[in-house]
């Protein structure tokens, strides 16, 4: 698959149809794997990855990079497809300035699933089926695919590429997925059950941001955590509940907007299951609107902010809340 | 330095009974930026409101609470007090310590509680209020009124009388609503066409109103002053410039099996048709759903189209589309009327299992001269004279139970007085039960009317509910209720039962209050802006409420509602300018996404995007989409500032910074 990317990218770099390429390059370790912008096939052929470990999602780099002179092209798994779409629709990146490859994607792999199998000195992964051959510099160590699979792709919801202007390999179709199970899991807890449960994972929080940036639903051009104005900027918290209401501020502000892309779990150094608190908001989205899948086209009108006539009364939201 | 002037009213006992007001003056007086805080039994008083102009000259005060009523009912009276003594009247804030505090709470302690922390919020708000200036709109000198019975028929003709242009919008195929349907109305038993049908010709012949009959409001946008409605004049088939109203068509239109809904069902009438004789505008309609040529779908196959052949005018136009009209208006009048409710819920009454179970409605049209048996009152199941006839009271009215309404219907007592006595008049052989929870006849000469059907036409009114209806083999329908006086149970063999359904705001009233953003009750009748003080104001500036559609009404207090409604519309009208409301919201530029959340909540359409060149690091510029609002449309609702991801929205008077602070202080 990689050598299909290159060697696309490097034929539409070369044709002019774009002037620059997104995609990942290799860092420090065979598995750490960052966004990263090529200008010519010299750095392509340096530096370009395309494997196991490139989870990280382009779309929201297009934020700025679309606003730049000439037009960029950028690899697309399919979730990320549904970020891109999602900007799109507010108006964030200029889509006439990006060439959009879809690319295939089945699933991606989660290293610190792989070492917490106690396997270190990682060199680099062989998929075969549904075994896991890890190089390391001890020798190779076998594990199962599912075993090492990230969570963002065990639930994935879509194989489908929703925007894009040609395709590498086949598209898929949007699948069905056990994504609200946890969710219902903590619906099912009585209140301080729940509320035990994010305590216990939220005061993990450092405060990195991590989520925050990397997130392609967080793009404002002054966020409300640096704005000194907004009451609730970026300090060191003055009681321990404050983290929690970062997360929880957070959550509402891409309500309605968050394509779960589960990048923000992903990132979290302390693995806070942030995704949840998405997934909860998207599943009382469909419930109480109808099924919306945020990305999932640029014209459909988001339930939050449509009001129409057959909308649920606020009191049905309110009770749903009274134990 | 903030100096800041805190007044509290003790609104006589209203607000003092159950709230302290001494302790709560003295309690805000050591908040942070007071210089004087003061009680005064009514500060909406003359001598209250110069204890306020005093202390805003003799303090110098930057910013002034009033801790009183809410501020719908004053807020107005305290921002002119401070403009007159020089203090800019958007530095004046209203803690309401009275309908949400004093009258809701028994406790002193806690209500003194309360209204100290709200004072205390509206104290930490005016810190951050900043003085705010009020612009000026022009008014559009035109008004639409929505419906087209006699409470729509009268607002317009009244507002057409004052000089100014009216639009009414009805949906049905006439104007004339119920009232056209009524035979005779009480207390005077005059002929309700007679009344009416000179009034609905006085209404199309007026040069000002204009009559959009078959067509409906679809979209409103704007506000008071400035409002575009878009009204879609459904297709009826014919075209309305061209067709005389002759009938020819509706002769030989061979589909004759479509139920009349102006009788309500009871007869038949063409596919095509005029709605009755003295119908405005008096033209015909199609109803496509009957009709032999447009079922089918295909309207250029042969088929049918005897109508056409027979319309010597050439007004049948079976390609005629939806129109659509945008126009601009001043005010708006809701005038959309009532319905009998649908009585599938009670099947106690047998109203689905049998023909000679009828609603008041229904009756009136069995009895009407114009109705399906040319005014002679018969059963319809065999066309036979009814001997014994029963009224049921409160047909889901006055109702417990989700079955039906909890409010009494107003008119039914009346109503049925006067179809018993019409019946006893006309038929003496008849024997006339009514049975009723209590009769209900406050009004000019309604006692005397219903004692005239009891002592002169000798009705037989029995206090109790009937319980069940069954109807029998032989035709008679048995009759089983409790007479509660006699403590009696009775079964009566009755040839008809006249249900005094329970009426309910058109279903298209709904829809119609979201498209206004006006107020709603749970029953679906529109709010009025103040019970007692502004019963035909809706809450919404520049919207109107006329008959029914505001509460259960008979037609006098229609007619005077009607009339009180065109009244206040054209004292809007006649203004050239209004004052605009400057807590408007502006957006943040720096901080603008250009997202498009704003815009789609926005329901007044006041915010517009454009692209901007912005500076940016290293002398380098950068163009961005940023939203931008347009303060004339505005109405400062605030639903922009709530959706805005980034919080580049902000209101005027309402800014988010504010609204923190106020939580602050009451969380603190």
């Amino acid at each position: 698959m990689q050598e299909a990317i290159i060697s696309r990218a490097k034929q539409l770099l070369a044709d002019g149809t774009v002037n620059r390429v997104i995609g990942w390059k290799r860092g420090e370790f065979a598995y750490d794997i960052t966004p990263a912008i090529f200008e010519s096939p010299e750095e392509i052929d340096a530096d370009f990855v395309y494997d196991d470990f490139t989870s990280a999602n382009v779309s929201k780099y297009l934020v700025k990079e679309s606003r730049k002179e000439g037009k960029i092209l950028a690899f697309l798994k399919t979730c990320d497809t549904y970020s891109l779409n999602q900007l799109t629709k507010e108006h964030r990146v200029d889509r006439d300035n990006i060439y959009v490859v879809g690319i295939p994607s089945d699933g991606k792999l989660d290293v610190e699933k792989i070492k917490a199998k106690g396997i270190t000195g990682i060199t680099g992964v062989e998929r075969n089926g549904d075994i896991l051959t890890v190089k390391t510099i001890y020798g190779d160590e076998t594990m199962s695919v599912a075993d090492a699979m990230s969570n963002k792709c065990l639930s994935c919801k879509s194989k489908k590429h929703v925007t894009y202007d040609e395709l590498i390999g086949e598209d898929g179709e949007v699948t069905d997925t056990n994504r609200f199970d946890m969710v219902e899991k903590l619906e099912n807890m009585t209140s301080q059950e729940r509320y035990d449960f994010w305590r216990n994972e939220l005061s993990k929080c450092i405060r990195c941001n991590a989520c925050r940036n990397v997130c392609p639903a967080c793009t404002c051009e002054n966020c409300v955590f640096n704005n000194p104005d907004s009451g609730v900027e970026n300090k060191a918290a003055a009681d321990s509940f404050e983290e929690n209401m970062f997360h929880i501020i957070r959550a509402f502000h891409v309500a309605g907007r968050c394509t779960d892309c589960g990048e923000c779990s992903r990132v979290c150094p302390q693995n806070i299951p942030l995704h949840l608190l998405n997934r909860k908001f998207i599943k009382d989205i469909n419930s109480l609107y109808g099924e919306y899948q945020a990305g999932a086209d640029t014209t459909s009108k988001a339930p939050l902010n449509n009001y129409t006539f057959d909308d649920c009364e606020a009191s049905i939201v309110h009770e749903r809340g009274v134990e | 330095m903030q100096k800041i002037g805190v007044f509290v009213c003790h609104c006589g006992t209203n607000i003092a009974a159950t709230v302290d007001v001494k302790a709560v003056a003295e309690a805000l007086s050591h908040e942070s930026g007071v210089v004087i805080s003061q009680d005064y039994q009514y500060m909406c008083s003359e001598a209250g409101q110069n204890l306020i102009k005093d202390a805003i000259r003799e303090n110098g005060l930057t910013g002034v609470v009033v801790c009183s009523c809410s501020p719908r009912m004053h807020e107005n009276t305290f921002r002119k007090a401070a403009a007159a003594a020089g203090l800019n009247p958007y530095l004046v804030e209203i803690a309401n310590i009275r309908e949400q505090c004093s009258w809701i709470h028994k406790d002193i302690a806690t209500a003194t509680e309360k209204a100290i922390i709200l004072g205390r919020a509206a104290i930490a708000k005016v810190q951050l209020n900043t003085p705010l200036t009020a612009g000026e709109s022009p008014v559009a000198k035109r008004a639409l009124v929505i419906g087209g019975g006699i409470a729509g028929i009268q607002t317009a003709l009244d507002i057409a009388e004052a000089g100014f242009e009216v639009d009414i919008v009805e949906k049905e195929a006439t104007i004339g609503g119920k009232m056209a349907q009524i035979d005779k109305t009480f207390p005077t038993l005059d002929c309700a066409a007679c009344i009416l049908t000179p009034k609905m010709v006085e209404a199309s012949q007026n040069e000002k109103i204009t009559i959009h009959s078959y067509s409906e409001v679809s979209a409103v946008k704007g506000f008071i002053g400035n409002f575009t409605a878009t009204i879609k004049k459904k297709r009826r088939f014919v075209d309305e410039t061209k067709c005389t109203g002759c009938g020819a068509c509706t002769e030989v239109c061979p589909m004759q099996k479509v139920p009349n809904a102006f009788n309500l069902g009871l007869n038949n009438r063409g596919a095509v048709y005029i709605p009755f004789a003295q119908a405005v505008p008096k033209v015909a309609t199609i109803d496509p759903n009957y009709c032999l040529k447009l079922r089918k779908g295909d309207v250029n196959e042969k088929v049918c189209g005897k109508c056409a052949e027979a319309c010597t005018a050439g007004a049948i136009n079976y390609h005629q589309q939806d129109e659509y009209i945008e126009q601009k208006y001043g005010a708006i009048v809701v005038a959309t009327g009532y319905n009998p409710i649908k009585l599938d819920k009670f099947d106690e009454f047998a109203y689905n299992q049998c023909a000679d179970v009828v609603t008041s409605l229904e009756l009136e049209r069995l009895m009407n001269a114009a109705g399906p048996n040319g005014g002679t009152l018969l059963r319809p199941s065999d066309k036979t004279h009814p001997h014994k006839i029963v009224f049921v009271q409160c047909v889901g009215s006055r109702c417990d139970d989700s079955k039906g309404k909890p409010y009494c219907s107003k008119i039914c007592c009346m109503y049925t007085a006067k179809h018993a006595m019409l019946i006893r008049e006309k038929y003496p052989d008849t024997e006339v039960y009514v049975f009723y929870i209590d009769v209900r006849t406050p009004g000019k000469n309604f006692d005397e009317f219903y004692r005239r059907a009891v002592e002169q036409y000798n009705v037989h009114y029995i206090k109790g509910m009937v319980g069940k209806v069954t109807p029998k083999s032989d035709g008679k329908i048995d009759v089983q209720a409790s007479d509660l006086l006699s403590n009696e149970q009775l079964h009566i063999d009755a040839d008809m039962v006249v249900l005094a359904t329970a009426i309910e705001p058109d279903k298209t009233a709904r829809p119609l209050a979201t498209m206004l953003t006006t107020q709603m009750d749970t029953n679906d009748f529109f709010t009025e802006a103040h019970a007692k003080l502004r019963p035909v104001e809706s809450a919404t500036a520049g919207i109107f409420l006329s008959g029914a559609c505001q509460g259960p009404k008979d037609i006098p207090e229609t007619v005077a509602q009607a009339s009180a409604a065109a009244s206040k519309a054209i004292g809007l009208l006649v203004k050239d300018s209004i004052t605009c409301n400057p807590c408007v919201a502006h957006s943040n530029e720096l901080m603008c996404n250009g997202c498009s959340a704003c815009e789609k909540v926005c329901p007044y359409g006041a915010i517009t995007y454009q692209d901007k060149e912005f500076r940016t690091p290293y002398r380098t510029t950068v163009m961005r989409r940023v939203a931008s609002v347009n303060p004339a449309v505005c109405q400062g609702c605030g639903a922009c500032t709530v959706a805005c991801p980034s919080g580049a929205m902000d209101l005027n008077g309402f800014s988010n910074s504010q609204i923190m602070a106020e939580v602050d202080a009451i969380c603190k």
